[in-house]
């Protein structure tokens, strides 16, 4: 098997604050193999966002504990000068983020900026900088990549905005790309845009690429790999299939209970997760979910479930019995239809 | 339970009842001017230009489309925060499009709106109860002294605990804090509800358990919803029919399910091919059209069929110089097109036997 590109080892990312500890990511091991496509899924404060800004070196330990192993190319991430981290970030695993509007300088000019990070890695002329920022301005499907290069974020659309950061994020092919939650603040018809681009572009620059996202749909049709996220840890990971098809925990049964889907014939009732996600200060001890778990018995209440692996890569965190899992499972899909 | 859901009669019927809400030829244009003491008037963003609409007591009406699309110009029009430039609102069959003072707010009584971001609409500073009972105390529906106890009935029909009465807001979640804003537009008991995005700030799981409120609400008051957002999937789930709007004006309006398998404007369709499914299998065999460009300015919409520039099956002159009126197709769905898709235009026959095997399901119709 081939070295994978990234490999966490047990990351622990916890915030000291007044009120306690803020166990954001608790605990957290993957894998991601070049030229993959992994999506994280999880609902807000589930820790998808924090443990992808510590694999980028953004979470400081000044304001945070952060231990663990990030382990990219060879390298632990975490044990780099911020001097050579600065090298990697951006060159080699490059991020989007949710929002293009505050991602972008409202002052300077988007050409310049693409420029200013090509510059910021390589040393070549503005005028050669600005030349590959409008090539990949192109690249990412912006029409008159020559003018629009010299324009202002304000005169892009959200989904011209989001192309741009693309467009940045790729301008020196890294062989990461996180991107965070990129489509939850553009229109469907954009959404799709932007979701093919990034499938396209990640051929193109044979790079890794990881989704992070709360919509369960988006990462059907674009990841080889998902892994769900609930109260800091990894609950599920599997490929699509498993996922969709059989998926081994209680909360990813939820998730798939709660979403409404267009597929669906007639006006059938959402089967919702009860309660709200538990405070990262009080994780509920035993399985985090196991509060608003159905299926709950005692050893949940008390022993924290490990991610075990079921059949080869399919692993899930939760003491159910495998048949009792595949059983309750088809109950669900029956009740749905 | 039917399976020939494409030719499911549509709840109400337009033949036998009045409906509850009617739109004639709505407009609403907003100024752009320029100059500081003459202000010149320049333009008109042409945010809802020309809606016909009914909406029928008890039902869901869904309304989709793409930001700047109007749909919530066309909300606020409806509940009167916006006076339409053109047309007629009727409420009851009475018209209200001019009505003013005393009347309006005894209007108002009869329809209430449910808001996107449950952390803008409602004031930190004022404790849950006070927010709640604003409509009491607004209205006088009922008398200071039961104002408490209906309150905190009323939180326990959202599914709050009656005892936060004395919170405040920041004490609460997203999902908590839109029970409030439904609390609150269902204290004077409305006829209607407009949800603008009601869900869309909100986490999945969370998501669900307030479209379930929402229905069961509309199940024990009989309410009627007109109900918007930019998400496909979730209009369609709670929606009786859904509307589709493109640059102001409606351009198809059907029952959920004969839109999803049939959608007739190319609009609809490329909306309904972008939405994501959360089925790998499905996902890969649905078709897709992929719409190029972004929506068109409002200020100065296209001629013709206002469509036509992104539209991959225009055909021309004729989509560039007519403006396509809507038209029946099946019952209950209408389509503004020259040129409207053939049946089954976004999902795959390969993906309809498959699911036919699953359940059996009628052959199609027309």
């Amino acid at each position: 098997m081939a070295e994978p590109l990234l490999e966490v080892r047990n990351l622990k990312v916890h915030f000291p604050t007044d009120d306690g500890l803020v166990r954001a990511v608790d605990g957290i091991s993957f894998q991601i193999m070049p030229g993959e496509t992994l999506g994280v899924v999880g609902e807000s404060g589930s820790g998808k966002s924090v443990s992808f800004l510590t694999v980028m070196g953004l979470i400081s330990r000044r304001e945070a504990i952060i231990e663990g192993e990030v382990i990219f190319q060879g390298q632990d991430l975490l044990k780099l000068p911020p001097e050579e981290m600065r090298h990697i970030r951006g060159a080699r695993i490059s991020m989007i983020f949710q929002d293009p509007m505050t991602s972008l300088h409202p002052f300077y000019r988007v050409g310049d900026q693409i420029a200013e990070a090509i510059r910021a890695h390589q040393k070549i002329s503005k005028k050669e900088a600005f030349d590959q920022a409008v090539d990949m301005l192109r690249r990412v499907g912006i029409p008159k990549p020559e003018e629009r290069a010299r324009q202002y974020p304000h005169e892009f659309s959200g989904g011209m905005r989001q192309r741009a950061m693309i467009a940045m994020a790729l301008s020196l092919n890294p062989d990461l790309l996180i991107a965070d939650e990129p489509t939850t603040a553009l229109d469907v018809t954009v959404q799709a845009q932007i979701l093919d681009l990034i499938d396209r572009l990640r051929e193109e620059f044979n790079a890794a690429v990881v989704i992070i996202t709360h919509d369960l749909g988006v990462v059907a049709e674009h990841c080889d790999h998902i892994q769900v996220m609930y109260a800091g840890k990894i609950v599920e990971y599997g490929t699509a299939e498993d996922i969709y098809y059989a998926p081994h925990h209680p909360y990813t049964w939820g998730l798939l209970g709660s979403i409404t889907r267009l597929d669906e014939e007639s006006k059938g009732r959402l089967r919702p997760i009860k309660g709200l996600p538990p405070s990262l200060i009080f994780v509920p001890p035993g399985c985090a979910f196991h509060p608003r778990c159905p299926y709950a018995f005692d050893r949940c209440r008390v022993e924290v479930p490990e991610l075990l692996p079921v059949d080869g890569h399919h692993a899930a965190a939760c003491h159910l019995p495998l048949e009792d899992k595949r059983r309750i499972f088809a109950e669900e899909v029956a009740a749905r239809a | 339970m039917s399976t020939q859901l494409t030719e499911r009669p549509v709840t109400p019927t337009e033949q036998d009842r009045t409906p509850l809400v009617r739109l004639r030829g709505v407009k609403k244009y907003f100024p752009i001017t320029r100059g500081i003491i003459f202000q010149k008037r320049i333009g008109n963003v042409h945010a809802v230009d020309g809606v016909d609409l009914d909406i029928y007591p008890g039902e869901t009406v869904g309304l989709v489309g793409e930001t700047g699309c109007g749909k919530s110009t066309l909300a606020r029009v409806i509940m009167r925060l916006y006076d339409p430039t053109e047309g007629a609102i009727e409420f009851e069959g009475r018209d209200i499009t001019r009505l003013k003072g005393r009347a309006l707010r005894e209007l108002r009584r009869n329809m209430q709106m449910i808001f996107q971001d449950p952390f803008a609409s409602l004031n930190p500073r004022r404790t849950v109860g006070s927010i709640i009972s604003e409509p009491f105390r607004l209205h006088k529906t009922v008398p200071k002294d039961r104002i408490k106890a209906e309150v905190q009935q009323l939180m326990e029909l959202v599914g709050l605990n009656p005892e936060h009465y004395n919170r405040y807001p920041h004490e609460f979640s997203g999902g908590q804090r839109q029970r409030i804003g439904v609390a609150r537009a269902l204290a004077l008991r409305p006829k209607l509800i407009v949800c603008d995005e009601p869900v869309s700030a909100l986490d999945v799981s969370i998501q669900a358990q307030i479209l379930n409120l929402l229905e069961d609400l509309q199940e024990e008051f009989n309410l009627t919803y007109l109900f918007i957002a930019h998400d496909l999937s979730v209009v369609k789930h709670v929606s009786d029919r859904v509307a589709v709007m493109y640059l102001g004006k409606i351009v198809e309006m059907a029952p959920g399910d004969t839109l999803y398998r049939n959608p007739k404007h190319p609009y609809t369709g490329a909306l309904l091919s972008a939405v994501p499914i959360p089925d790998p299998r499905l996902a890969a065999q649905k078709k897709r059209i992929i719409l190029e460009g972004d929506v068109p300015s409002p200020i100065d919409p296209p001629s013709g069929c206002r469509f036509h520039p992104r539209c991959p099956s225009a055909q021309f002159p004729i989509c560039a110089e007519q403006e396509p009126t809507l038209e029946p197709m099946r019952p209950g769905q209408v389509v503004a097109c020259h040129f409207p898709l053939p049946d089954r235009a976004i999902i795959d026959e390969g993906a309809n036997s498959e699911r036919a095997a699953a359940a059996p399901e009628a052959p199609p119709a027309g």
